[in-house]
């Protein structure tokens, strides 16, 4: 499943410009403790956070992740975009709680990462 | 042989990252592969972190020759009281500016070690503390 296609299923808008909406999702995740994702991160998993800060960027990006999503209508600074834009990493929110999300990407048949 | 240094500040979270971010950019361009260099990236930034959360400002090293990929951090102190617990998972002393960020879970220097095919660590109370991290190239 692409970034574009999951959008779709979990009602989502792209919060970054201009970036590549085909690369292929391998793995979902869920976590909003940034030091538990760097040590269990995986590269091209579609990550589900509240968490917006500058950090959130720079985890997904030397993880190599396919996306951050951000639940419940949650938005993110214009300097963090700025810089997932940089980093080739594409944000999305979506309307949907945390769990919603999971469950939908479940349903899509996005596996959890590899233990 | 290639040999850069960072230097990193105490609280400054706004630029965490992006000496990891250099050192990956550049282990890239020497054809590293994606596997070892995400490998690199995670500990290079738990690394940065590390001295941005815990010291009073240090620099980080990136080293690359025959041996292999080579990082080592520096810093200005505190040191560290007890290096077997903080090197065990769970155990942080962070503060609430970097826990409400999301980070001291402990996961820190045993992640560094995880992902390190060398790792040591020396620290001083009063002094500061030293890490060296050797990564080989397959």
């Amino acid at each position: 499943m692409t970034v574009k296609r999951l959008m779709d299923r979990i009602e989502a808008e792209e919060l970054t410009n201009d970036m590549n909406l085909d690369r292929k999702i391998a793995s979902g995740y869920v976590c909003d403790l940034l030091s538990w994702v760097m040590a269990r991160g995986q590269e091209g998993s579609a990550w589900v956070t509240v968490q917006t800060h500058m950090n959130v960027v720079a985890v997904a990006s030397l993880h190599e992740m396919a996306c951050i999503i951000l639940p419940e209508h949650i938005q993110m600074e214009d300097a963090p975009l700025r810089k997932a834009e940089e980093e080739g990493i594409p944000v999305l929110s979506s309307p949907l709680s945390a769990f919603e999300i999971c469950g939908r990407m479940a349903a899509a048949g996005i596996p959890a990462p590899d233990r | 042989m290639i040999q850069t240094d960072y230097p990193i500040h105490h609280g400054d979270y706004t630029r965490a990252g992006e000496a990891s971010a250099d050192i990956k950019r550049q282990l890239r361009q020497l054809g590293v592969g994606s596997a070892t260099l995400r490998r690199i990236a995670v500990a290079a930034y738990e690394m940065e972190l590390n001295i941005i959360i815990h010291s009073l400002g240090g620099s980080m090293t990136l080293v690359v020759d025959n041996d292999g990929i080579k990082l080592s951090s520096r810093d200005e102190g505190p040191g560290i009281p007890d290096v077997s617990k903080a090197m065990s998972e769970g155990f942080s002393t962070a503060d609430e500016v970097a826990r409400g960020l999301g980070f001291g879970a402990g996961m820190g220097l045993p992640n560094m070690r995880r992902n390190a095919d060398q790792f040591e660590i020396e620290s001083v109370m009063g002094q500061g503390t030293q890490i060296r991290m050797l990564f080989l190239l397959t």
